[in-house]
């Protein structure tokens, strides 16, 4: 006889036991290197293999790795001007698109996002051409040294600061602003007090979204680093070079927990936003 | 909207930081590298100088890049490998996307998070993380030789033999797939969250079977999002340095790896940016061929 089938609505693609299987085991896929990774930086074994028991030894090491110390400090020291340089030119572009009919728009557009669809080697080698060629001082003391870095990673996170902040804006009421300016305020005044509490939410994950790619890049700031100013990603890239030791993974760890946090405050930014919008 | 000549002070203001930067610090080196891959290594003295590059606005670089055997074959594998990475994150992330838009909406969007989450994890550890996956020591070849052990094959047929699973092409490929999935996810999810289900449902109604449906109705209705998640995952893939560096060792190189040598230890910068810029060109083609491609479908449907 045979066995009556569970009744499955045709359209319930989601609710399809072998998609979900599917769903799960691709979701597994994606995440379980990661968090083997992490894992295992707790593991008190030089092999990464066999778990031989929790140990902290390895964050000591890292801890006490003075060129780790002292690349983090570079790449937190990075991220945070480009931060600050990356939200106010990509706020500007921003409200520039919002606001204006100008000719050539949508070629100024695509221009605007050539940084983004171009590949990250060719953005990289055309930095270390630049540099070298125009004769970009090196040796300068910290943190000057770490300028054409920087400069570089503005170049590119700005445009994606843009994106985020302009389709903030796509939700503002025009109107409020041509209220502001019929009741008598300045420019300056609508802006500050009509447009960019609106435009707050995007700002700031904006800015979150330039500082992970910031502290995140390693195509570009290889090629635009020299040996004296190596950032995090330049010297987990040569530790895993020479080795993959349980001190890589305690690092990398580091750095994962950093971005999972930044994402986190992203996502409520974004949320809010959402329930703030009318 | 208004016209930037109504306010042109403060068009001027918004426009100007923004453009500055974008124009000296992109386009000029990018037009700086443009101008090297039509030089040659200078000769002084009648040695060729290892430093100092003259531009003669030859084109041997290009010529050297598309005629050299050895150049060429990077080239086509750099190609073949991309699009094999592309079609695979299509045949993964259609069902991943299809989930994820038919999930309630209560589920949808932690669903889209698990999928995108990783993309903010730092490129250069999740490849790293692959590496304790498929070394020789490494999980995938722990796990079979447990089920080979659990088994008692090992009786049978002598101890477990592990695979070599790093430093060549599979690797290369396993790993652009892995990267580069949550690429594909998005577009996938956008087109086929916007579908009309009553156009399933009319087709099953009418008597379609589920992959006649499929087929027929559904991935022609998505069309513009399979091209868009297409290109947007075959692009940073050609261009991927990382990934056959660190997965692929010296037997699987792809174009970036050539690039980066001729950067850095093979000093060779012309032939690198000629190569560079070949590697730009195709994106544009990639990209034009989008823009292309998802205007014939919009007027179609």
């Amino acid at each position: 006889m045979r066995v009556p089938r569970r009744w499955v609505d045709p359209l319930d693609y989601a609710g399809r036991t072998w998609m979900r299987a599917f769903f799960g085991m691709v979701f597994i896929l994606l995440y379980a290197p990661v968090v083997l990774m992490m894992a295992f930086s707790f593991n008190d074994s030089k092999r990464n293999i066999v778990w031989r028991g929790f140990t902290t030894k390895y964050y000591e090491k890292a801890w006490n790795n003075d060129g780790l110390i002292e690349a983090f400090i570079n790449s937190l020291t990075i991220a945070a001007i480009n931060t600050i340089v990356a939200t106010i030119l990509g706020a500007m572009v921003a409200l520039l698109l919002w606001r204006f009919r100008f000719p050539f728009k949508s070629a100024y557009e695509g221009f605007m996002a050539l940084p983004i669809v171009i590949p990250e080697i060719c953005m990289g080698v055309a930095m270390l051409a630049f540099f070298s060629r125009i004769g970009w001082p090196t040796g300068m003391p910290w943190p000057l040294n770490l300028s054409a870095i920087t400069i570089a990673h503005i170049a590119f996170s700005f445009p994606f600061v843009a994106i985020v902040v302009r389709a903030r804006m796509a939700g503002f009421n025009r109107e409020l602003e041509e209220a502001s300016r019929d009741l008598g305020a300045s420019e300056w005044q609508t802006f500050w007090h009509v447009i960019f509490p609106y435009m707050r939410p995007g700002l700031v994950a904006g800015a979150l979204l330039a500082f992970t790619l910031s502290l995140d890049d390693f195509v570009i700031t290889f090629f635009t680093s020299g040996p004296e100013t190596v950032t995090f990603p330049v010297k987990v890239y040569s530790m895993v070079r020479f080795s993959v030791t349980p001190e890589v993974n305690a690092a990398s760890t580091v750095l994962v927990v950093i971005t999972l946090i930044v994402a986190a405050l992203m996502l409520r930014v974004q949320r809010q936003g959402q329930a703030d919008s009318p | 909207m208004e016209s930037y000549r109504k306010n042109q002070r403060v068009f001027w203001v918004l426009a100007g930081p923004g453009s500055f930067w974008l124009l000296f610090f992109f386009l000029i080196p990018l037009g700086i590298v443009w101008i090297l891959s039509f030089g040659e290594k200078a000769v002084i003295d009648g040695k060729i100088s290892i430093t100092e590059t003259e531009i003669t606005w030859t084109l041997a670089n290009y010529v050297r890049a598309l005629a050299d055997p050895v150049y060429l074959v990077i080239i086509w594998k750099s190609i073949w490998i991309s699009v094999l990475a592309t079609t695979l994150c299509l045949v993964i992330a259609y069902p991943v996307a299809f989930v994820i838009a038919f999930a309630t909406p209560r589920w949808r969007p932690w669903l889209l998070l698990a999928v995108i989450l990783p993309f903010w994890i730092n490129l250069l550890i999740r490849t790293y993380a692959l590496i304790a996956v498929f070394r020789i020591r490494g999980y995938v070849n722990f796990t079979l030789e447990w089920i080979y052990d659990t088994l008692w094959l090992n009786r049978l047929f002598g101890p477990f033999e592990p695979l070599e699973l790093l430093y060549n092409d599979f690797a290369v490929v396993a790993g652009l797939v892995y990267v580069f999935m949550p690429f594909m996810v998005l577009p996938l999810f956008a087109s086929i969250e916007r579908l009309d289900r009553s156009m399933l449902e009319a087709s099953l109604d009418l008597g379609a079977s589920q992959l006649a449906t499929l087929l027929r109705v559904t991935v022609p209705l998505t069309m513009p999002g399979i091209i868009s998640g297409l290109i947007l995952v075959f692009i940073p893939c050609l261009g991927s340095f990382l990934t056959a560096d660190l997965l692929g060792g010296t037997n699987a190189t792809m174009i970036g790896n050539v690039i980066e040598r001729q950067f850095k230890a093979a000093n060779d910068w012309p032939f690198g940016a000629a190569l560079s810029f070949l590697l730009m060109y195709v994106t544009f083609g990639a990209l034009a061929l989008r823009a292309l491609l998802s205007r014939d479908v919009g007027t179609r449907i």
